[in-house]
C-alpha cells in the first residue's frame, strides 16, 4: 500500500486517517496517520467521506461513483471502496490533463457551432445594414456584454450599430472623429494591418458605451477586414464585473471578425453594383402611363425571364410638345430577348425621341429609324407600331402605322373588335421601307389596343401547346368593351399569363389608348348626389 | 398625428352612404363619379383609413359576391376593380392622406401569379397612413424580384398578399425565400384560409385577416427575425411522396385524358364547339390545379370546399353540375396509384353526392 503509484488514503468510520501511501503524503503533507481525515483533505473529499460513513448507512464492500475536485491546482478523481469495518479506502487519480482536454474540446465545439451559425446568418443577406445588425447581435451574444459595429464614415458621420446582450441592435449615425479613439482610425482604414487593440475604458467616448451599460471593465477594438478594403471595425465591451478578454478569446474574435468583414464587404459591393444597374436600367424600363390631354394611356410589360425586368419589347408615350398637337405612342419588339435586346430597344427609343419633330409623318419617322438601324453595327431588326392620338370633342382621333408589327385592335363600346387597316415592312433589315397609315376615330369608351406577338404567340392553355392566337385575343377584347384602359391592359396580361402557366414565353407588352367615357350628368354636381338620393 | 390613433368606426352613416354611392359608380363603370365621391367624403372629414377599409374594401367584396352570383362577368369584375383602384389612387394624393413616414420600412407584394392586387394596394395605403415607409411591388411578384428588392432595401417586414388558394405553393416559396435572407413575413388574404391556417402551415411569421388587423399587428410589436435552421420541407413532410410534383407536372395530359373519357361517357359533349370544349378543359385544368394544391398542403378539405363551391357557381350560371362527379371518377381512376390524390378525390365525390342527385333530378 505504501508504495502504491497513486495517492491512497484509508480512513475509518469515525473520520480518523489510518493509512496513506507515499504519493498521498507528497500530495498532502499534513495528512499523517492519526489526523482527523476531514481536517486535512479538501472539502469535496471530506464531504464524500462523511456521506459514505454516515451512521445508519449499511456497511459492507461496495464500489461507489467516483467524485472529483481540485487539490492544489490539479484536478483529481477519487474512487472509494468501503470495507467491512466501515473504513474507506480512497484512491486518487490525477485527471488534470484529461479535464483540460475535455474543456478545450467543449469550447472548440461551441466555437465551431458559433462560427457555422455566423456564416449561415451572414451569407444569407446581401444587405449592408442587415449584415451590420447580425454582426453586432452575434458578437454581443457570444463574445462580449455589448458590441458595436462601425462602418467607414460616409461624409462626416460614422454609421454605427450597437447591441447589448439579449437586446435588439440599435442603429445610429455618430458625428465623431475616429482619430479621437485610439486604434479606431487604423481599424477603419484597414491599413497598415493592425491587431486587435485594448483601449482604456476611461478614454472611450460616450457614444461607444450603450446607455444603461454600467461601468465598463474592458474594451477591445478589432478591424473587420473586407475584400481588399476595410469593411469597418468591431468594438467589444465587457462590464467591470466580467472577466477581461483572454488571448484565446481575442484570437477567436478575430476569426469572427474575418467572416463578418467579408460579408459586409460583399454586401457593400453588391449595393454599389446594384446602384449602377439601377441607373442604367432606369432608361430601359417601360414608363408608367397616365392621362395626357384628355386621352387615357395605360401600358403593361412582362419580360420573358422572371428574374429580369427588361427585355426586347418596349413602349413609350410622348406628349405633344405644343398643346393642340397629337401625342405619339410607340410600341415595338426587337428580335431577341434579354439584356442585349433591351439595349437595342434603348437605342430605338432614343432615336424615336430625336425624331419627334416629324411625328406627324409616320412614314418618314420609320424610314429614318430604318436607316439608322441598318447602318448601325447591330444585326438585329425590329417591328413597331406608331400611334398619334389627339382629343377631338369627346372622341379621340388616331393615326396608326405598323412597321411589320401586328396591327392594333379597336374595341368599340358595342363589343365589336376591328383590326386597324395598317401594314408595313419591319425596320433594320432592308434599306427601303413601306408602310400604310390608318386613320381611326375613337368614340367615348372606345379603346385601341397595341400589343406585341408575345401575347398572341403565347403557347399553353388547358390542353397544353395551343397558341393564344389573335382570334382568342379579339374574343377577350370583345368582353372588355367600355372598360378603363388599365383594366384592359391588366385583363389581357392576366389571361395571357394564365394561358402560358408555368411554360416559357416571350416578352409581352400591351398599351391601350382610350377615349374617356363621357361623364354622367348626375355626377357633375355631386354635392347633392348620394346624400339625398340613396 | 391623428392618423396614428386606431380608427373607431363611429361615422357609420357617412360610411354607409359613401359605400352605396361608390357601389353605384363602380357598377356603372363611372370612374369620375367614384373618385368624386371618395374625394368629397375626405373633404367632409371622413378618415382616409375608414374610406379604404370600410368603403372601398367592402365595395370590392361585393364585386366578388356579385361575380360569384353571375350578376357580373369576369370582364365587368375587372372593370369594377380598375375603378376601385383609381379611387384608391385619388385618395392617396388627397391632403388628408399625407403622412410622414416615421416608423420602419415594409414591402407589400402579391404572390407570384396573383393578379388580385387591390387587397395589397389597400394594405399599402393603410400602412402609409399609419406612418410606415411602404414599398408597394404590386400584383404577381416573382420571388427573384422580391428577393432582389430585399437585398437592395433595408426592409423590416414583407407583407405578402394572396387571394387564390392555387398560388399557395408559390406563396410558400416566397415566404421561405424572404426568411432565408433574414426578413420576416406577414401573410394575408383569402388564400391563407379564414383563420390563417395556411399561413401557419407554410411557416409565415404572422397572419392578419384584413388590412386593419395587419396594421394593428405591426404596430403592436416588431416581428422577430426568422430562425435559420428552418427548412421548407419541415413544414410539409408529406411532400416526400412526390404526389404533388407528379400531379402538377402531368396536369395537361390528365386534362386531355379526362376530356376524352368524358366525351365517351356523354355523347352530347361531342357536339360542343371548340370554345365550349376549351371552356370545359379550363374547368378541368382548374380542378387538377386545386387537387395539386390540396396535395401540396396535405389538406383534402381544401379540395372539397373548392369542388362544392364550383358546383354552386356552375349552377348559378345555369350550367348543370352533373359532369363533375364523373370527371372526378375518371381522375381518381387515372391517379389510382397515388393514395393521397385518390383519397382527396373520393372526399370530393362524397361531398358532391347530394348536390349531384338534385341537379341530375332536374336535368334528366
Amino acid at each position: 500500500m505504501r508504495h502504491a503509484p497513486y495517492p491512497v488514503f484509508v480512513a475509518d468510520g469515525q473520520g480518523t486517517l489510518l493509512l496513506r501511501s507515499d504519493a498521498a503524503g507528497a500530495l498532502l503533507p499534513g495528512a499523517r496517520p492519526g489526523a482527523v481525515f476531514t481536517d486535512v483533505v479538501p472539502a469535496w473529499l471530506s464531504a464524500a467521506h462523511d456521506a459514505l460513513t454516515e451512521p445508519g448507512r449499511r456497511a459492507g464492500r461496495a464500489v461507489h461513483t467516483p467524485v472529483s475536485g481540485a487539490i492544489s491546482e490539479r484536478s483529481f478523481e477519487a474512487h472509494s471502496s468501503v470495507q467491512d469495518d466501515n473504513s474507506v479506502v480512497w484512491w486518487l487519480i490525477d485527471d488534470t490533463d484529461h479535464q483540460l482536454v475535455r474543456d478545450a474540446l467543449q469550447m472548440e465545439r461551441e466555437r465551431t457551432e458559433f462560427l457555422a451559425k455566423t456564416s449561415n446568418l451572414l451569407l444569407s443577406s446581401l444587405n449592408l445594414e442587415r449584415c451590420m445588425d447580425v454582426t453586432a447581435q452575434l458578437a454581443a451574444e457570444y463574445l462580449a456584454d455589448a458590441a458595436l459595429v462601425i462602418a467607414p464614415a460616409r461624409g462626416q458621420r460614422l454609421p454605427v450599430v450597437s447591441c447589448l446582450r439579449g437586446d435588439s441592435p440599435v442603429r445610429s449615425q455618430e458625428s465623431a472623429d475616429p482619430d479621437d479613439v485610439p486604434g479606431l482610425d487604423e481599424a477603419l482604414r484597414g491599413f497598415p494591418p493592425v491587431p486587435s487593440r485594448w483601449i482604456d475604458p476611461g478614454v472611450a467616448p460616450d457614444w461607444m458605451v450603450p446607455a444603461d451599460f454600467g461601468p465598463v471593465g474592458s474594451i477591445v477594438i478589432t478591424p473587420l477586414p473586407g475584400h481588399g478594403v476595410a469593411a469597418g471595425a468591431l468594438v467589444l465591451l465587457r462590464r467591470s464585473g466580467t472577466a477581461a478578454f483572454t488571448e484565446g478569446e481575442e484570437v477567436f474574435a478575430r476569426l469572427f471578425a474575418t467572416r463578418a468583414g467579408a460579408a459586409m464587404s460583399a454586401a457593400r459591393l453588391y449595393a454599389e453594383q446594384a446602384a449602377i444597374t439601377e441607373v442604367l436600367m432606369r432608361e430601359l424600363l417601360p414608363p408608367s402611363l397616365h392621362q395626357i390631354s384628355g386621352v387615357d394611356f395605360s401600358g403593361g410589360y412582362r419580360p420573358s425571364e422572371d428574374h429580369e425586368r427588361i427585355g426586347g419589347d418596349f413602349y413609350d408615350v410622348h406628349p405633344a410638345a405644343v398643346e393642340g398637337e397629337a401625342s405619339l405612342v410607340a410600341l415595338g419588339d426587337v428580335c431577341g430577348k434579354g439584356l442585349e435586346a433591351a439595349v437595342l430597344t434603348g437605342k430605338i427609343r432614343n432615336t424615336l425621341h430625336a425624331l419627334l419633330p416629324m411625328a406627324d409623318d409616320h412614314q418618314r419617322m420609320i424610314s429614318l429609324l430604318n436607316t439608322a438601324l441598318v447602318n448601325s453595327h447591330h444585326t438585329r431588326f425590329a417591328t413597331l407600331v406608331l400611334a398619334s392620338a389627339i382629343r377631338e370633342g369627346s372622341g379621340v382621333n388616331l393615326r396608326l402605322t405598323s412597321a411589320g408589327h401586328p396591327p392594333p385592335l379597336i374595341v368599340r363600346t358595342s363589343g365589336e373588335v376591328e383590326e386597324a387597316a395598317t401594314s408595313g415592312t419591319l425596320v433594320g433589315a432592308i434599306p427601303e421601307t413601306r408602310a400604310r397609315t390608318a386613320a381611326v376615330t375613337l368614340a367615348p369608351g372606345d379603346s385601341c389596343v397595341l400589343y406585341t406577338d408575345g401575347i398572341t404567340e403565347a403557347k399553353g392553355g388547358p390542353l397544353g401547346g395551343t397558341e393564344f392566337g389573335e382570334e382568342r385575343l379579339q374574343r377577350v377584347l370583345a368582353q372588355c368593351a367600355g372598360m378603363p384602359s388599365e383594366g384592359i391592359v391588366e385583363h389581357v396580361q392576366m389571361l395571357a399569363s394564365q394561358w402560358v402557366g408555368k411554360g416559357r414565353h416571350d416578352d409581352m407588352a400591351v398599351v391601350v389608348i382610350s377615349a374617356p367615357r363621357t361623364q354622367h350628368l348626375s355626377a357633375v354636381n355631386g354635392r347633392t348626389r348620394g346624400r339625398y338620393t340613396s | 398625428m391623428t392618423t396614428r390613433t386606431p380608427y373607431r368606426p363611429s361615422a357609420g352613416e357617412a360610411v354607409e352612404d359613401l359605400a352605396a354611392e361608390l357601389w353605384k359608380a363602380v357598377s356603372a363603370a363611372d370612374e369620375r363619379a367614384a373618385t368624386d365621391a371618395v374625394l368629397r367624403a375626405l373633404d367632409d372629414g371622413l378618415a382616409p383609413e375608414s374610406v379604404l377599409i370600410d368603403v372601398i374594401a367592402s365595395v370590392q367584396g361585393r364585386v366578388g359576391e356579385e361575380w360569384a352570383a353571375n350578376r357580373l362577368t369576369v370582364a365587368e369584375e375587372h372593370a369594377a376593380t380598375a375603378i376601385n383602384e383609381r379611387a384608391v389612387a385619388a385618395l392617396s394624393v388627397h391632403p388628408a392622406a399625407r403622412t410622414n413616414p416615421d416608423r420602419g420600412r415594409i414591402t407589400v407584394a402579391c404572390v407570384d401569379g396573383e393578379w388580385h392586387a387591390l387587397p395589397a394596394r389597400l394594405l399599402a395605403e393603410v400602412l402609409k397612413l399609419r406612418g410606415w415607409h411602404v414599398d408597394y411591388l404590386g400584383a404577381q411578384v416573382p420571388s427573384p424580384h422580391l428577393i432582389t428588392h430585399l437585398h437592395r432595401t433595408d426592409t423590416d417586414v414583407v407583407a405578402l398578399s394572396g387571394s387564390i388558394a392555387t398560388r399557395l405553393p408559390a406563396a410558400h416559396a416566397a415566404i421561405t425565400a424572404c426568411q432565408a435572407v433574414g426578413v420576416p413575413v406577414l401573410a394575408g388574404g383569402a388564400a391563407f384560409g379564414p383563420d390563417g391556417e395556411y399561413a401557419r402551415l407554410l411557416g409565415a411569421d404572422a397572419w392578419a385577416p384584413d388590412a386593419r388587423a395587419a396594421a394593428d399587428r405591426l404596430a403592436r410589436a416588431p416581428l422577430p427575425r426568422p430562425q435559420h435552421d428552418h427548412q421548407p420541407i419541415d413544414d410539409l413532410p408529406h411532400l416526400g411522396d412526390q404526389e404533388y410534383s407528379m400531379v402538377s407536372r402531368s396536369s395537361t395530359s390528365l386534362v386531355r385524358t379526362v376530356l376524352t373519357a368524358l366525351e365517351d361517357a356523354f355523347p352530347a359533349m361531342r357536339a360542343y364547339s371548340d370554345q365550349q370544349r376549351e371552356r370545359t378543359a379550363e374547368d378541368l385544368a382548374h380542378i387538377v390545379e386545386f387537387l395539386a394544391t390540396a396535395l401540396y398542403l396535405g389538406d383534402a378539405d381544401l379540395f372539397t370546399r373548392f369542388i362544392t363551391w364550383t358546383a354552386r357557381i356552375l349552377t348559378a350560371r345555369g350550367v348543370p353540375a352533373h359532369s363533375l362527379p364523373p370527371a372526378l371518377d375518371i381522375l381518381a381512376r387515372e391517379l389510382k396509384d397515388f393514395p393521397r390524390a385518390a383519397r382527396t378525390l373520393e372526399h370530393g365525390i362524397d361531398a358532391l353526392a347530394p348536390d349531384h342527385r338534385n341537379t341530375a333530378g332536374k336535368t334528366v
